[in-house]
């Protein structure tokens, strides 16, 4: 009989095997034999661990890549397109960032392709593998684009994978299928006769096939449910993202030990980041006609200028000389998105830092961090700033952290004090404070932050920041402040 | 106002009065069976020691996040704190009550037994007997069919074989599976089998709530559905048409009506008929309805039949199949008060029902805690008891209920057995 939950299936010791990187500093291709052994399918299930001898610049840029693809389609599925359509705009964008090509096709490099494929999976495992929240959204994503591929894969060519994944799928006889008949036949749809009679029917735990079972497309007795042939794809979809998830478990308690090696630990924080914060659909463009800031110039521009997430952190950057990660994150970007440049932010950070930090570790540790963000680094993607949204919703601070949006991430009390040592323009005893607490009250913290920017810019209620427009990055805020003082 | 002759002695036990509550957790509570329940084994396993339990003290005072490391601990506590009810959670990743030392994100639920619960108050709107927090033994049939349904549902289909039903105390029922499928179930398999089951949706306002024939409304049943209804047929007739008499008034006929195509043929004849003689009993206009109907079959008007034919079934769905609250069972973590509880408001123990008799179960003789501390205070004196040591529930009318409980965990452990057996022996 079938082990009970989704574990079901999973061959011993398959997904447990840990992914080693080896770091390499230049280019090491693979030898002729085990490329061909490799890579026989175009369709992978990511069951054994590429041997990762590569570069960093490989190392990271073939996770961005599929780090894109996985983003796009996450947006795309909120957008609740019809099938087609959805289907026509995936293949469109993962030939260009990720093409994947059939056995047959001519002129393409198959072992290259398959190569970024499966590198590009297994180090975004490394990042996803942290949470259960991030684990949960890379299998959607990964088991999406699967679907995406196996259901355009050619047919011959995908019959030869799925025979060789072995599945210890149950065939239902024709004495039980003929007892079931009408049964079966209720279930397979507006299905006329001669579907039913050469349809054939595999048998597994209902548990197995979810999403069949909710849309009650399956007939279940006995605690198994009947899938016919021709919702096969259900099966595999459920092994893969079973699999998938597994292996993320096993994967993020073995992750301590990649950490050792310094060059990667950022990397992988960065992509993590990434995804959270949309890659590829920032969505705030710093206009031209702002004049650049210089590190002299910050705490000029926080006092007057930053809202009150950004305050909190440089207050605290200013009183601790030091930030933890996710409020550096946070902080740092937002600079960026200010117009402080890269050399600029290296003498920002190592004067706030202060002595309580040497220039060694400064530059062994928090350079590399700084230059990463801006893009220097690595695969030199532009990390944008982020957005309340994501403030407001990712990376919930700890009772240690700095980051996050005072509004949400405050207790009233901290906040009100906060907000009235902040903004010497407020006032107490004024009904605006309690507006603004009420608001809060009822979750709608960009209502209190922009009314806290109403309030300290003289502008009137309503007004926002600017047609009344809230608040909804802290980017903007910052944007409009700088252009009203002209 | 007449003072009260107190000739019953039990009027003296209130459930809301500490004292009464401790003497029945003291002597009374079945801590053997409900340990090895939830613990599928003998010697304390994660499925007790990582299991939540929550309690509600008097005053609205509720603490979470309660585990024990045996029965024994579990009881001292349970005395301690002499709780007006508890509820039971998942068994989590790591102990509950060591949650504050743990990293965040550290407490996972991970087993739980799958659980349903059925409530009065989902029926309100098809009841005629009762409002509110009222229950009554006819209203009652609306549950009993639920429970039939849904077990032979669970039991056939879905394969589930330990099924324990429970009465909440008041207005509905709780029904536990302790199948190890079922413990292992993740939320989104739960969430499968809840949308599976689930054929009543909509809101108030909403008429139809049975939309379960595809997109076009006309997908023959899912075979389930399909054996569900020759069942609920049978509960359809006796308790909508004869005990509750849904049609009876107007409002209840026009909503028969509403709920049928609307043509005006057969619905125009009828609502005349129906408005000039107000005393037809539902069962009559059930009638008037299938005799216009039944001569279509073999007409020309196949179509308007079958249209018919189907709007009836659904409206027997409508009226009988379980309303189940689908939150309940979607999420691991979800709590649900445990059996044996007493019920605060009516002090009605919350008792294992046999879903086979559920029919015959009666909301109002099910024994109040009242009743069960007078009949100990009849006991035979120590010297009276000879041989073994008898248990104090014996001597109430809880015992039949305890009995079956025990029954309904010796065979959870024999399975349990098995299955450890079979694990064994395939390791070499
Ligand atoms: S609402 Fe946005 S800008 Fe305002 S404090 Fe919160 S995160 Fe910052
Ligand atoms: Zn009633």
């Amino acid at each position: 009989m079938f082990k009970p939950s989704t574990r079901h299936n999973i061959p011993a010791g398959s997904s447990s095997a840990a992914l080693e990187v080896k770091l390499n500093k230049r280019h090491f291709s693979f030898g002729e034999q085990e490329q061909s052994s490799r890579y026989r399918h175009r369709l992978n299930f990511y069951s054994k661990p590429p041997s990762l001898d590569i570069t960093i610049d490989e190392f990271e840029s073939f996770a961005i890549a599929r780090l894109r693809v996985l983003s796009y389609i996450e947006s795309l599925s909120h957008r609740s397109l019809p099938y087609q359509q959805f289907s026509s705009t995936v293949a469109t964008y993962l030939k260009q960032h990720l093409p994947l090509a059939s056995n047959t096709a001519r002129n393409v490099d198959l072992e290259a392709e398959r190569r970024k494929d499966e590198i590009g999976h297994w180090v975004l495992r490394l990042a996803f593998c942290r949470s259960p929240d991030l684990r949960a959204r890379f299998v959607r994503s990964e088991v999406a684009l699967f679907k995406h591929r196996f259901e355009t894969d050619d047919f011959v060519e995908r019959a030869e994978f799925l025979r060789s994944l072995k599945f210890d799928w149950e065939l239902v006889d024709e004495t039980e299928k003929m007892s079931s008949a009408s049964q079966l036949r209720t279930c397979l749809g507006q299905g006329k006769e001669d579907t039913f009679k050469v349809e054939s029917w595999f048998k597994v735990p209902w548990w197995t096939v979810p999403d069949l079972v909710g849309s009650r497309r399956v007939f279940i007795k006995g605690g198994m449910a009947y899938v016919p042939q021709s919702l096969q794809l259900s099966l595999v979809l459920q092994a893969f993202a079973a699999r998938l998830e597994r292996a993320l478990e096993i994967t993020a308690k073995n992750l301590p030990r990649l950490d050792e090696d310094e060059r990667l630990g950022p990397v992988i924080e960065h992509l993590a980041a990434s995804f959270l914060s949309g890659i590829g659909t920032s969505d705030f463009q710093p206009s031209e006609n702002n004049a650049a800031v210089t590190a002299e110039m910050v705490d000029d521009v926080a006092r007057k200028h930053f809202p009150p997430c950004m305050r909190n952190l440089y207050d605290r950057l200013k009183r601790d000389s030091h930030l933890k990660h996710f409020g550096r994150l946070q902080l740092g970007l937002f600079l960026k998105g200010i117009g402080l440049p890269l050399d600029e932010a290296i003498v920002f950070w190592r004067k706030m830092y202060g002595s309580t930090m040497s220039d060694d570790k400064f530059n062994k540790e928090y350079k590399y961090n700084i230059r990463h963000g801006y893009g220097q680094e690595g695969k030199r993607t532009n990390y944008p700033p982020r957005s309340c949204q994501q403030i407001l919703t990712q990376n919930q601070p700890g009772t240690q952290d700095t980051h996050g949006c005072p509004f949400r991430h405050f207790s009233p009390e901290t906040l009100s004090s906060f907000l009235l040592s902040t903004y010497p323009t407020l006032d107490r005893s004024s009904n605006d404070l309690k507006e603004i607490m009420d608001s809060v009250k009822n979750s709608h913290y960009h209502l209190s932050c922009t009314r806290v920017f109403e309030l300290t810019h003289g502008i009137k209620k309503g007004e926002g920041l600017g047609s009344g427009e809230s608040v909804t990055h802290p980017n903007k805020w910052t944007e409009r402040s700088r252009d009203l003082e002209k | 106002m007449p003072i009260p002759i107190k000739d019953d002695p039990m009027v003296d036990y209130d459930p809301s009065s500490p004292q009464v509550m401790n003497a029945f957790y003291r002597r009374l509570f079945p801590y053997r069976p409900f340990f090895l329940w939830l613990n599928q084994d003998h010697a304390p396993a994660k499925l007790f020691t990582h299991r939540e339990f929550a309690f509600t003290l008097a005053g609205d005072v509720y603490i979470r996040y309660n585990s024990f490391h045996s029965a024994d601990d579990f009881k001292k506590e349970l005395l301690r704190l002499n709780p007006s009810r508890f509820e039971i959670g998942p068994q989590y990743s790591a102990r509950p009550r060591d949650r504050k030392t743990l990293a965040a994100g550290a407490l996972q639920p991970q087993r739980r037994e799958l659980v349903f619960d059925i409530d009065m108050t989902d029926y309100d709107e098809i009841r005629t007997c009762c409002t509110d927090k009222k229950i009554c033994k006819r209203c009652w049939g609306y549950i009993a069919a639920a429970v039939k349904v849904l077990d032979q549902t669970l039991r056939e289909t879905f394969g589930f074989k330990h099924l324990l039903w429970v009465y909440s105390g008041r207005r509905g029922i709780h029904c536990w599976i302790s199948d190890s499928q079922a413990l292992d179930l993740n939320d989104d398999q739960r969430k499968a089998i809840v949308t599976f089951l689930e054929v009543i949706k909509g809101s108030k306002e909403q008429m139809k709530k049975v939309n379960v024939r595809g997109s076009n409304g006309e997908a023959p049943l899912h075979p389930f559905l399909e054996d569900t209804l020759q069942t609920l047929k049978f509960d359809f007739a006796r308790v909508c048409l004869e005990e509750q008499d849904c049609f009876r008034s107007e409002r209840g006929w026009e909503t028969l009506l509403s709920l049928l195509p609307q043509d005006r043929d057969i619905t125009g004849t009828l609502r005349n008929l129906w408005q000039s003689d107000p005393g037809r009993s539902s069962s009559d206009k059930w009638h008037d309805l299938q005799s216009r109907v039944a001569p279509l079959e073999d007409s020309d008007q196949h179509k308007t039949f079958r249209r018919y034919q189907r709007a009836m079934q659904d409206i027997i769905l409508q009226y009988t199949y379980p309303r189940i609250d689908s939150e309940v069972s979607k999420h691991r973590n979800h709590l649900l008060k445990s059996p044996f509880c007493i019920h605060p408001g009516t002090g009605r123990v919350c008792i294992p029902v046999n879903p086979s008799l559920v029919d015959e179960f009666d909301p109002d003789t099910v024994p109040t805690v009242g009743e069960l501390l007078s009949q100990l205070d009849h006991l035979p004196s120590e010297e009276e008891q000879k041989g073994r040591k008898i248990e104090d529930y014996e001597h109430t009318s809880l015992k039949p209920y305890v009995e079956m409980f025990e029954k309904h965990v010796a065979a959870i452990l024999r399975d349990t057995r098995a299955l450890k057996v079979k694990e064994e022996s395939m390791e070499f």
